[in-house]
C-alpha cells in the first residue's frame, strides 16, 4: 500500500517536474500565441484542453502556469523554512526571555489569518513576483518555528548532548554536529509539505488579482482570467488549471506521508496535507 | 451542568483578554509599519487621478491635512486614539466611513459563515461516522480520498465550477449577489436562494478537516473499553456507534471549532469574491485592489480580534467539555 503510494506519487511528480522543466526550453511552442480565429474551442485532439478567449492552447498555458506556481511555491517554502528554522532554533537554544519574546511574536503573527496578511502585504507593495513570495514566506514560517523550537528543546536534554557539553564541546560544535543533523529531516519534511500550501496561497492571491501579473501567468492567474469565459458557459479554461493545482498537491502529500513514516515509524500516520 | 465553574472561567477569560490587548496593539503597529515601509502613498490613494495634474503645493497641503507627513508611529498613535472612540477613518475606495462599511456588511458575512459552518458540522459528522463505521472499508477509503482531494482543491475554483454547474448548466440557483438584479428590496426568500451556493461552497471547503477529524476521533473512541462493554452487553451496532462512541468522540472536535476561524475567514475572502456576496470579506479584497489603507487596516485588526475571540471560546468550551482541564491556561 505504502509502496504503491510512493511509486504513484513519485511518478506523477517526476512527470510534472519534467514537463515543467523540459517543455518550455525544448519546444518552440509559444504559450502566448494568440489566434482569435481559434478562440474558445472546446477540447479536441489538437488542443486536448481546448483554447482560451484569445485562442491560446490551455494545456500549454497550464504547463507554463504550473512552472510559475512551482517556482513561487518552492522559493517561498524555502524562505519560510529558513526564517522559521532560524527563529525556532534561536528561541530553543537561547531560552529565557529571548525565547518568550520570539514565541509571543509567533503567537501575534498566528493571530492574523494568513491569506488576509498576505493580501495586506501584496496590496501595500503592489502585486508581482517578489511581493507574492514575501507574502507567502512571511505567513508560513510560524509552524516551522514552533516545530524546530520544540525539537531543539527536547534535544538539549538528551544524554548525548549533555555528554558533549560535559566533554567540553563548544556551543558551535554542538549546534553543527548534534543539533542541525537531528533537526534537518523534520525541517525538510515541513518544507516539502509547505510547497502545496505555498502554491495554494499564491493561486488564491493571483485569483483575487493580487498575485502574479498576466505576462507571468500562474495557475491562479489563469483561473482569474478564465472567469469571464466560464460565466459564458465555457468551462475548460477554468477547469484544467485547477486540476493542475490538485494533482501535484496530492503527489507531494503522498511522498511526504511516506517520508514521515520513515522518520517516525511509530506513528503510523496517513497522508496529510 | 448546574454548577458551571463561573469564577475560574471568568478569570481565564480576563487573562486571555489581557493577552489579546498587546497582540492587537502589535498587529496595528505592524500594519502601520508595513504601510510606512511600502511604496504606498496615502495622498495618491486619496486624490486618485487628480494627483497627477495637481500642483506640488496642493499635494503638500493635502499631505499635511491628511497627516501623512508625520512619522508613522505618530499616525499609528492617532489612529488608536480615534479608533477607541469608534472613528476608524474614511474608506477611500468605497467613499464612506470605515465604521459604516463594517456595520453594513458584517451581518451578511456572519450569516454566510454561520450557515456554512452549520452545514460543515452536519455533513462532516455524517461523513465521519460513515467512514469510521468500517475502518478500511470502501466507504472509508472513498471518503478519505475525497477529503484529501477537496483539501487540495482551491476554494475559488470549486466556487466557479459550482456556478457553472448550478447556475449555468442546470439553471437552478442564482450565480451571485444578494438579490436578483431586478428587485430593489431585500427579501428573505431571495437572500436564501442566493445564499445556497456560497454557503455550500464555503462548507465544502471546511469539510475535509472536519470529516477527517470526526473519523479519527471516532476510530479512537471505538477502541475504548466502554464501547467494547456496550457491545458485550448486546447493544445494537448503531446504538453503540451513535449513542456511545459518537457522543464522546464528537466532543473534542466541537470544542476545536473556535480555532477554525482563520480558515473560515480565508474561505470567506475567496467565496464572497467569487459570488459577489456583499460581505466584509469581499470589501477587504476590494480595499486591497484599490489600496484603501484605512479600510484594509481596520478589517485586518477586526479579523485578528475574531481569531483571538475564537481561541478564547475554544479554551472555555474545552474546559467545560472536559472537567479534567483546569482553567489556568
Amino acid at each position: 500500500m505504502a509502496r504503491a503510494r510512493l511509486w504513484t506519487s513519485a511518478t506523477i511528480l517526476l512527470a510534472v517536474v519534467l514537463a515543467v522543466l523540459v517543455v518550455p526550453p525544448l519546444t518552440d511552442l509559444d504559450q502566448q500565441l494568440v489566434a482569435f480565429s481559434d478562440k474558445l474551442r472546446p477540447p479536441t485532439p489538437s488542443h486536448p484542453f481546448g483554447t482560451d478567449d484569445a485562442g491560446r492552447d490551455v494545456l500549454l498555458r497550464c504547463v507554463y502556469g504550473l512552472r510559475v506556481s512551482l517556482l513561487v511555491g518552492v522559493v517561498a517554502a524555502l524562505v519560510a523554512t529558513v526564517v522559521g528554522s532560524t527563529v525556532g532554533a534561536l528561541a530553543g537554544a537561547l531560552g529565557g526571555w529571548p525565547d518568550r519574546l520570539l514565541m509571543r511574536l509567533v503567537d501575534a503573527f498566528a493571530s492574523v489569518p494568513h491569506l488576509l496578511l498576505g493580501i495586506f502585504v501584496v496590496a501595500m507593495f503592489r502585486p508581482g513576483l517578489w511581493p507574492v513570495i514575501a507574502s507567502v514566506g512571511l505567513t508560513h514560517w510560524l509552524s516551522t518555528a514552533r516545530l524546530v523550537r520544540a525539537e531543539v528543546l527536547s534535544l538539549r536534554e538528551r544524554p548525548y548532548v549533555e555528554a558533549a557539553i560535559s566533554g567540553g564541546s563548544t556551543r558551535w560544535r554542538i549546534a553543527v554536529r548534534h543539533l542541525v543533523p537531528a533537526v534537518l529531516p523534520r525541517a525538510g519534511l515541513a518544507a516539502v509539505l509547505m510547497v502545496p500550501h505555498a502554491i495554494w496561497h499564491e493561486s488564491a492571491l493571483s485569483f483575487l488579482g493580487l498575485g502574479m501579473p498576466g505576462h507571468q501567468a500562474s495557475l491562479g492567474t489563469m483561473i482569474h482570467a478564465g472567469r469571464g469565459s466560464l460565466l459564458a458557459g465555457d468551462w475548460w479554461p477554468t477547469l484544467f488549471p485547477g486540476l493542475f493545482i490538485i494533482v501535484p498537491t496530492l503527489a507531494i502529500a503522498g511522498l511526504a506521508g511516506v517520508w514521515r513514516e520513515r522518520i517516525s515509524p511509530r506513528r503510523r500516520s496517513e497522508l496529510m496535507l | 451542568m448546574s454548577a458551571l465553574p463561573w469564577a475560574p472561567m471568568a478569570r481565564m477569560a480576563g487573562r486571555r483578554l489581557l493577552f489579546a490587548v498587546p497582540v492587537l496593539l502589535a498587529v496595528t503597529f505592524g500594519v502601520f509599519a508595513v504601510a510606512a515601509a511600502s511604496p504606498f502613498d496615502p495622498v495618491d490613494a486619496y486624490a486618485g487621478t487628480a494627483a497627477r495634474t495637481a500642483s506640488e503645493q496642493t499635494l503638500e497641503e493635502l499631505r499635511h491635512n491628511l497627516g501623512a507627513d508625520r512619522p508613522f508611529t505618530e499616525q499609528w498613535w492617532d489612529w488608536l486614539g480615534s479608533a477607541a472612540t469608534g472613528d476608524l477613518g474614511h474608506s477611500t475606495a468605497l467613499r464612506q466611513p470605515v465604521s459604516e462599511v463594517i456595520s453594513e456588511r458584517l451581518g451578511w458575512t456572519v450569516l454566510l459563515c454561520v450557515t456554512a459552518f452549520t452545514l460543515t458540522v452536519l455533513l462532516g459528522t455524517a461523513l465521519g461516522v460513515l467512514a469510521a463505521r468500517r475502518r478500511g472499508g470502501p466507504a472509508d477509503r472513498f471518503t478519505t480520498a475525497a477529503c484529501y482531494t477537496l483539501e487540495a482543491a482551491p476554494t475559488f475554483w470549486l466556487g466557479l465550477l459550482a456556478i457553472w454547474l448550478f447556475a449555468l448548466e442546470l439553471d437552478v440557483l442564482p450565480a451571485g449577489g444578494l438579490t436578483d438584479t431586478r428587485s430593489d428590496a431585500v427579501t428573505a426568500g431571495q437572500v436564501a436562494s442566493h445564499l445556497v451556493l456560497p454557503a455550500a461552497v464555503l462548507a465544502v471547503s471546511q469539510l475535509p478537516w472536519f470529516a477527517l477529524f470526526v473519523r479519527e476521533s471516532l476510530v479512537e473512541a471505538l477502541d475504548e473499553d466502554y464501547v467494547r462493554g456496550a457491545r458485550a452487553r448486546g447493544l445494537r451496532g448503531r446504538t453503540v456507534l451513535l449513542r456511545h462512541a459518537l457522543r464522546s468522540g464528537l466532543l473534542p472536535v466541537l470544542t476545536l471549532v473556535g480555532t477554525r476561524i482563520p480558515e473560515l475567514i480565508t474561505g470567506a475572502l475567496l467565496v464572497e469574491t467569487v459570488f459577489s456576496w456583499p460581505g466584509i470579506a469581499a470589501a477587504t479584497v476590494e480595499a486591497a485592489l484599490a489600496v484603501d489603507f484605512p479600510l484594509l487596516a481596520a478589517l485586518t485588526v477586526l479579523a485578528t480580534a475574531a481569531v483571538l475571540l475564537g481561541t478564547l471560546l475554544t479554551d472555555l468550551l474545552y474546559g467545560l467539555a472536559d472537567p479534567r482541564v483546569a482553567f489556568d491556561g
